[in-house]
């Protein structure tokens, strides 16, 4: 009875698994393969530490991720645990403002740090129109910053508003009828409820700060953040094997970043229920 | 849709191992005779519902067991050639369809004509008595209302077989007793084998013509509802089915001596021994004269009949219930009398 | 409810935040309909840059179309059966496939790109085709239909809807068919929602893949803003945008109707 289901459940997941495995699966270990084979040879994987170059490109990324993570948490922290928990005319409006950026690429999230930063933007305008001349920093590192908070807000909202929802508002005036102010009530109550979402959704913040690549294309900072390295290495200079191994390294990173936040949000969230 | 009311079921060494290693149910043989109500009666996790499923085709039986229906093996006929009908708890309605097709699916399924199909679904909505709902979609319908869809909907493609599982323990209290009636006429009027599973012993007594208590995976005993309640076979079933009163006596000369007397009893043998009765089954009488004596230490009125706790009679304190309109009083001092039969002797 | 000035303070900055995602956005409708930008708006309103960016451009917006309703269509084909396997049968591989359904947020689109590029850039006709880069948007896109699918298959006790279907006589095809896919419409319309939004919107694969003949919008977007004036990508941009907001609003609207019955339910 069971053998003949077993069957056909087979040959219904049979495409994803020869999907997975033939795209995706093989061209990775080939990858990790090529990336070996370049003049360097294993080396190649150490190269991203040892070549100044590669280690600093691979520092500004990981220092600018970080500060994206943490000032989008904060950000969307305040904002998405605010518009869940109160209800006021427009709310839903601005909800669905806050998460319409949701879907703009890499490179338009760029042009919209050009139009608030760049040579022509409104915060040049408005600076100059006070007299203070003209402020545009699309192009450094502020400007990347910019753009990384800028497609990482309506991410982080939408994940901190599903678990704000589920905040138990008992919880809130136990602590209030014991004389908790409001401060200790965001300390001991909200963000420990918060804290599995925060961290998961960090940790995806992190990932794609890291691998994000049209941002800092369209803005062609001098800053150079390690996608825009491997795509310099690829295209320009044709060094295939250095763009797989770094490519690699920065994909092994992002993974392991994700692997460790999920244990982390997963024993938290285990250590509250 | 070839069959017919009154399918007998027969079960063979049925036994059934999960693919974890949990033994379900332990080897099992069971008859159900055609048109016979046979509930499955059990604590939860007992493996009530796995035998139900082994019915249904939904399980398979380890190795060797066999199903039969009549005399057709249908061990290995799946589910949707076996021609069941099943109640859940959960009633299973398709949320994507209406009560009309949800009444109609099993007869589409089976390439009933459309113009039968609505014949048929008409006769089932008034049978039920649900003919204003026809066009409601499931999730605009009571608990009651789903349940009577849910059994409209399994009767309708006339099964040989219907199960029914914990179908009224979703429900509340009133509309469970209303509803538990209705099923017992339909079940007698359709003629068609049923097996219930349910963890209510209320139920069971009142649905069941016959009942099977099951435990830890095993049918333990199987007779009609009055044989299970007067003739329990193991001290299991007699406290999973209603109160009963366990003492401690001697037997001497045929008689059985308590701490309050003693009751002729005609059995052989002697000897300290632990005896049964069921609460309705001590008659309360004067107690000049009366056989055993004790003292009446708590009174609870329900209404129908008056529950006592008496001490005095045997060891620890016993629980009579009475039908009759007397005013009992605490401390009062009372007779009873048990007739021989209703004294119960258990082998284990 | 009487507001607190914590109240006010908070959606001063809510607002604020709201402002800092929408202003460019807006900046850059106006930039595409101005005669020119850097004048502003007194330099007259026009249709033309919209224009130019049609006879430069079409061939991208057609093409990022029918990448994204061919992408639809295989992960529809490819990701929802394998989402209801796994809902079927929790633990075969679970883990495993956990891990394979946050490969993509994971593992940068560069290197997947460039690890396609590797594998598959000898056969010619297939790495100048369109259908190399439809494998790269398949492969991004897919574990977001099979998770969104998944998601509602395990909201809802499908097994016991099933199992009265086939009490009622219907085959495995038939249940799969007439039951799990209308009850678990909800998520395979987010999912696919998502998959067409994200598709037309992929840049990070779809720059390192294409060739002249297989430029998306995206990638067309990053060709204006590096050589054409700011009115014409801003032009561009909206034309994206009219192609890519409808969609993310039905896909808000869906999304909040479904925590909407959650809830109900």
């Amino acid at each position: 009875m069971r053998g003949r289901e077993n069957r056909n459940l087979l040959l219904m997941v049979a495409p994803a698994i020869i999907v997975g495995a033939a795209f995706f699966l093989l061209p990775l270990a080939r990858l990790a393969v090529v990336g070996a084979t370049g003049k360097l040879g294993l080396a190649a994987y150490t190269a991203v530490v040892t070549n100044p170059q590669y280690f600093e490109a691979l520092a500004s990324t990981i220092v600018l991720s970080v500060t994206v993570t943490v000032a989008t948490l904060v950000i969307a922290g305040i904002t998405g645990v605010f518009l869940e928990r109160n209800h006021f005319f427009g709310r839903e409006a601005l909800i669905s403002m806050l998460t319409l950026p949701l879907a703009f690429p890499g490179v338009v999230v760029g042009f919209m740090v050009i139009m608030l930063a760049g040579r022509t933007g409104l915060i040049g305008e408005l600076t100059t129109y006070f007299g203070a001349g003209r402020l545009v920093f699309a192009y450094s590192i502020a400007g990347l910053f910019t753009g990384y908070i800028y497609f990482s807000i309506p991410r982080v909202i939408l994940t901190i508003m599903a678990a704000a929802e589920k905040l138990d508002p008992a919880l809130e005036e136990a602590a209030k009828s014991l004389g908790a102010n409001p401060w200790r009530v965001i300390v001991d109550v909200i963000l420990p409820a918060l804290k599995p979402a925060l961290i998961a959704s960090g940790a995806v913040c992190f990932a794609t700060s890291m691998g994000a690549f049209g941002t800092a294309f369209t803005l062609a900072t001098d800053i150079k953040v390690l996608p825009i390295v491997i795509y310099t290495e690829f295209t320009l200079l044709a060094n295939i094997a250095l763009a797989a191994a770094l490519s690699m390294v920065l994909g092994v990173i992002t993974w392991a970043t994700l692997a460790a936040c999920r244990v982390a949000a997963g024993s938290t969230a285990a250590a509250a229920g | 849709m070839n069959g017919k009311a009154g399918t007998a079921i027969r079960l063979a060494d049925c036994a059934k191992t999960f693919p974890n290693g949990t033994r379900a149910l332990e080897r099992t043989s069971l008859e159900m005779r055609g048109g016979e109500t046979v509930v499955f009666l059990g604590p939860s996790g007992c493996g009530k519902t796995t035998l139900l499923r082994v019915i249904a085709g939904l399980e398979s039986p380890d190795p060797g067991g066999r199903v039969y229906f009549d005399d057709e093996d249908v061990t290995n006929l799946p589910i949707e050639r076996r021609n069941v009908g099943m109640v859940f708890q959960s009633y299973a309605l398709f949320p994507n369809m209406n009560v009309a097709d949800n009444i109609a699916y099993g007869l589409k399924v089976h390439g009933v004509a459309p113009d039968k199909r609505a014949r048929r679904v008409d006769e089932m909505l008034e049978m039920m008595q649900i003919g204003e709902l026809r066009e409601r979609r499931i999730t605009e319908l009571s608990g009651g209302q789903r349940q009577r869809v849910a059994l409209a909907r399994a009767i309708a493609v006339q099964p040989r077989v219907l199960l029914l599982d914990e179908p009224l323990t979703a429900l509340d209290a009133l509309l469970r007793e209303r509803l538990r009636i209705e099923i017992d006429v339909l079940l007698h009027s359709l003629g068609i084998t049923a097996a219930y599973v349910t963890h209510d012993q209320g139920e069971a007594m009142a649905i069941g013509d016959r009942v099977a208590v099951i435990n830890k995976g095993a049918i333990v005993q199987t007779g009609t509802p009055r044989e299970i309640y007067y003739k329990p076979a193991s001290s299991f079933v007699a406290d999973f089915i209603g109160t009963m009163n366990r003492v401690d006596g001697t037997l001497r000369d045929g008689s059985l001596e308590l701490p309050g007397g003693r009751i002729f009893w005609g059995q052989e043998g002697s000897g300290a021994m632990q005896v049964l009765f069921r609460p309705n089954d001590a008659r309360i009488v004067p107690e000049a004269g009366a056989p055993l004596r004790g003292v009446v230490e708590q009174v609870f009125f329900l209404g129908d009949r008056t529950r006592l706790h008496v001490t005095g009679v045997a060891d620890r304190a016993v629980v009579v219930e009475t039908t009759e309109h007397g005013e009992f009083q605490v401390g009062q001092a009372i007779g009873l009398r048990i007739e021989p039969g209703a004294l119960l002797r258990l082998r284990d | 409810m009487r507001r607190t000035p914590y109240f006010y303070l908070q959606l001063a900055f809510t607002l604020l935040v709201c402002s800092f995602l929408l202003v460019p956005v807006f900046m850059s409708i106006i930039a595409g309909l101005t005669e020119n930008f850097f004048v502003g708006v007194k330099s007259g309103l026009t249709l033309r840059w919209i224009g130019v960016v049609w006879e430069l451009y079409a061939p991208t917006i057609f093409r990022s179309m029918y990448i994204a309703l061919a992408t639809l269509a295989v992960t529809l084909v490819i990701g929802v059966p394998a989402a209801y396997v796994l809902a079927k049968r929790p633990g075969m591989m679970t883990r495993l496939v956990e891990e394979f359904l946050v490969l993509p947020v994971a593992i940068p689109g560069l290197a997947i790109a460039l690890a396609l590029i590797i594998t598959y850039g000898g056969f010619r006709d297939f790495r100048t085709s369109w259908g190399f880069i439809l494998v790269g948007h398949v492969l991004y896109t897919l574990p977001f239909m099979v998770r969104s699918v998944l998601a509602v298959l395990s909201s809802f006790n499908f097994q016991v809807l099933e199992e009265s279907a086939a009490s009622l006589g219907a085959g495995f095809w038939r249940r799969f068919f007439g039951i799990v896919l209308p009850n678990a419409r909800s998520g395979i319309v987010a999912g696919a929602l998502t998959v067409v939004t994200l598709s037309i919107g992929e840049f990070n694969l779809t720059w390192m893949m294409h060739t002249p003949e297989t430029m998306t919008l995206p990638v067309g977007l990053a060709d204006s803003y590096a050589s054409m004036r700011l009115e014409i990508g801003s032009a561009y941009t909206l034309v994206f945008f009219v192609m890519i907001i409808p969609l993310l609003v039905a896909l808000q609207r869906y999304g909040v109707q479904r925590t909407g019955t959650r809830k109900a339910a």
